[in-house]
C-alpha cells in the first residue's frame, strides 16, 4: 500500500482541510491508486538528470524599486468576509 | 441570418460595412443563449447588461472609424481569469462571492481590441478536469449530443463556442485544457508557448504549466484572438519579452518545404481505431498542401501522465493555499479558532477533486518524499523535454490525436479518477515542455462526435501551427464547425452540408 488512511488524515491536516472518516477512506483508496500509477517513473533511471522546474530558462525579473500604482486600501479590503475599513478581521489568535 | 453564428472575420467584415451593428450582435448572441444555454449550460454567469455598453461604446467606435481588433465581437472568458466588477468563481464554491478589482491583462487587452464580454464560461474547478463534471455550478455539455461531456477544463469555453453562444473564447491550459475540450467540440483552440500570453489575473493551478489561449470557430479567428492577447508584460515576470509577430501573416501560407512528424507513441494502445482514422486522413490533407511527413519518437510520452500529477498538485497545493477565509471568498463564521476558521472554510468551499489534488500535492512535498515524488517527477519532465528537443531536429512541427477517444458519456469515468487523467496522455507532455499545441476539428465519429487534429511546435513558433492548420482547414473544409442538436431546421440544414463536405476517407 502506497498511503494509508492515517497518513491521508496527517497529510490534510497539514493542508488545513477536514476530512470525514468516509472521505479519508475513499480519498486513500483513490490515492493508493493514483501514487501506484505514480510509481512508473521509477522504471526510469534519472541519476544524475536535472529537474526541470520551468520549461523555459527564466532568470530573475528585477525592476526599480519604485512606488507604482496600487488598489486602493478599501478596494483591496471590499472582498474580505470580514473587515473594519483597515484591517482585515479574524478570529483571535492570542 | 444568424449573426450569432459567425466568425469574428466574417462579423467584423459586416460589422465594418454597417450592416450590422455590434448592439444587434449582442442581443443575437444573447438570444441564443436563452434559446439553448438550458441544454447547454456553458455560462457561470452572464453579465448583459455591461456587455452591451461596450456593444454601444464598440458601435460608436465603428462609426468613427477607431474600431480596435476585435471592435464589436461578443466573447465569453473562462471563469478563472480575473474580470473587473464582474464575479469571477474559478468554478468553485470557495469563491462565490469573489468579484475582482481588476482585469486579467488578457481581459483588459481584449477590452481596449473592442470586444464585447458576454459572460463567464463554466469550467472544472480551478481548471482541475478533463469533463466539466468538477464544476460548482453545473455541468456544461457537449452541444454535439448533450448525454455527453464537453471536456476540460475549458469545457464551458468550446461548448459556448460550438453552441454559437459566443462568437469566441479564451480558456486555459495546463494539461490539455484547451486543447481537449476544443477536439471534443469541434471548435479550434490554442494553447500558445508558455510565457507569450500574460498570466496576471489569471486564478493560478499550476503556475509553470498554465497557458492562456484562444477557442474559435476557425484557425483564422485564432490568430485574430493570437494578435489581441500576446505579448509581455510586466506584471507576469514570467511573460517573455520578445516581438510579437502578426499572426495572420502565417495563413494563406502553403505547406510546401514543411516537415511535420508523425510521433509513433501518440498512435499506441487505446486510441480509438475512428479517432485514428481521421487523424491519419488529416495528415494526408496536411501532405495534400505540400508537407513531408517523417516519423518522429517521443519515447517518454508514456510517462508525462504519473509526472504531471505529481508537479501540477504539488504546484497547486501551495497555490490554493491562498484560500483561507480572509481576504476574500467564502468563510465559515462560526469557527472558534483562526485554524478551525482556515479548516472549515476550505473544506466546505473546496469540492472533492480539487482537496485530491491539495493532498496529493501536500504529500509529495512533504518530508521524506519529496525527492522520490517531486524531484523524480521533474527529472522525468527533463527527459520528456529532451525527446521534444530531438524530434524537432527532424520536423518543424508534430501531428497526433488530442485524445485518444472522443467525448464519453457524463458519469463515466466520475468515480475513477485515474482513468480520467490517463484521458490527458496526449496533452500534458506540451504543458510540461512549455510548446504551444492546437487542436483543429478533422472529422468526426460514426456516432457524430467531433475529432480534433493536434499540432505541437517549438516555443514560440505558434505561426508554423497556425500555418498547417489553416492549411488543415482549407483541405479538410471543415469551416465554422456546426452541431445538429440544439439549432433550428435551417442550421441542421448547414451544418449537414457542412458534414458532409469533409471529405470521406
Amino acid at each position: 500500500m502506497k498511503i494509508s488512511a492515517d497518513e491521508v488524515s496527517h497529510v490534510a491536516k497539514l493542508a488545513r482541510l477536514n476530512l470525514s472518516a468516509e472521505e479519508v477512506d475513499t480519498m486513500a483508496g483513490q490515492l493508493d491508486k493514483i501514487l501506484s500509477y505514480v510509481a512508473k517513473l521509477d522504471e526510469l533511471d534519472t541519476q544524475g538528470i536535472e529537474p526541470t522546474t520551468h520549461a523555459l530558462s527564466l532568470h530573475n525579473a528585477f525592476r526599480e524599486d519604485q512606488v507604482s500604482e496600487s488598489l486602493p486600501q478599501e478596494t483591496a479590503l471590499a472582498n474580505a468576509p470580514q473587515q473594519n475599513g483597515e484591517a482585515f478581521i479574524v478570529p483571535r489568535v492570542i | 441570418m444568424n449573426v450569432d453564428a459567425l466568425t469574428i472575420h466574417e462579423l467584423q467584415n459586416l460589422l465594418s460595412k454597417g450592416e450590422v451593428s455590434s448592439v444587434e450582435t449582442t442581443e443575437a448572441v444573447y438570444k441564443r443563449i436563452e434559446q439553448c444555454e438550458e441544454k447547454v449550460g456553458s455560462y457561470i454567469t452572464l453579465c448583459r447588461e455591461q456587455a452591451l455598453e461596450q456593444a454601444k461604446a464598440a458601435d460608436k467606435r465603428i462609426q468613427d472609424g477607431n474600431d480596435g481588433a476585435l471592435c464589436g465581437v461578443p466573447v465569453s472568458i473562462k471563469d478563472v481569469m480575473c474580470t473587473k466588477g464582474i464575479r469571477t468563481t474559478a468554478g468553485s464554491r470557495i469563491l462565490e462571492p469573489f468579484v475582482p478589482p481588476y482585469d486579467a491583462t488578457v481581459v483588459e487587452k481584449l477590452k481596449t481590441a473592442g470586444a464585447v464580454i458576454i459572460g463567464k464560461a463554466g469550467m472544472d474547478e480551478f481548471a482541475m478536469g478533463s469533463s466539466n463534471e468538477n464544476c460548482a455550478y453545473g455541468i456544461p455539455r457537449n452541444p454535439w449530443n448533450t448525454d455527453h461531456i464537453c471536456g476540460g477544463s475549458s469545457g464551458g469555453s468550446a461548448a459556448g463556442v460550438a453552441a454559437d453562444e459566443c462568437i469566441a473564447s479564451l480558456g486555459s491550459d495546463t494539461g490539455g485544457s484547451i486543447r481537449q475540450p476544443a477536439s471534443f467540440c469541434g471548435v479550434v483552440g490554442l494553447k500558445p508557448t508558455y510565457g507569450r500570453v500574460s498570466r496576471f489575473g489569471l486564478i493560478a493551478y499550476a503556475s509553470s504549466l498554465d497557458q492562456i489561449g484562444p477557442l474559435t470557430k476557425d484557425v483564422h479567428d485564432c490568430a485574430l484572438m493570437m494578435n489581441v492577447i500576446a505579448g509581455y508584460d510586466r506584471k507576469d515576470s514570467t511573460s517573455v519579452n520578445r516581438e510579437t509577430p502578426d499572426y495572420l501573416n502565417a495563413l494563406s501560407k502553403g505547406l510546401k518545404g514543411m516537415t511535420v512528424g508523425i510521433p509513433e507513441e501518440y498512435f499506441g494502445e487505446g486510441l480509438d481505431p475512428e479517432v485514428d482514422k481521421a487523424v491519419k486522413n488529416g495528415i494526408a490533407a496536411l501532405r495534400e498542401a505540400g508537407a513531408l511527413t517523417v516519423p518522429v519518437s517521443l519515447p517518454h510520452t508514456d510517462y508525462g501522465v504519473a509526472a504531471y500529477y505529481i508537479i501540477a498538485p504539488a504546484e497547486a497545493s501551495s497555490n490554493l493555499a491562498r484560500f483561507d477565509g480572509v481576504r476574500y471568498g467564502l468563510r465559515d463564521m462560526d469557527a472558534a479558532s483562526l485554524v478551525e476558521m482556515y479548516s472549515q472554510s476550505r473544506s466546505q468551499g473546496f469540492g472533492p477533486e480539487v482537496k485530491r489534488r491539495i493532498i496529493i500535492g501536500t504529500y509529495a512535498l512533504s518530508s521524506g518524499y519529496y525527492d522520490a515524488y517531486y524531484k523524480k517527477a521533474s527529472q522525468v519532465r527533463t527527459l520528456i523535454v529532451d525527446d521534444f528537443k530531438k524530434a524537432f531536429e527532424h520536423c518543424d512541427i508534430l501531428a497526433s490525436p488530442v485524445t485518444p477517444t472522443t467525448a464519453w458519456r457524463i458519469g463515466e469515468k466520475a468515480d475513477d479518477p485515474l482513468s480520467m487523467y490517463l484521458s490527458d496522455v496526449l496533452t500534458i507532455p506540451t504543458n510540461l515542455a512549455g510548446l504551444p499545441g492546437i487542436s483543429v476539428p478533422c472529422g468526426f465519429s460514426s456516432a457524430g462526435l467531433p475529432i480534433g487534429l493536434q499540432m505541437q511546435a517549438a516555443h514560440f513558433n505558434e505561426e508554423k501551427l497556425l500555418q498547417a492548420a489553416w492549411n488543415l482547414e482549407q483541405e479538410l473544409n471543415i469551416k465554422s464547425v456546426k452541431n445538429d442538436n440544439l439549432a433550428d431546421s435551417e442550421w441542421n440544414e448547414t451544418s449537414k452540408s457542412r458534414k458532409r463536405r469533409i471529405r470521406l476517407q
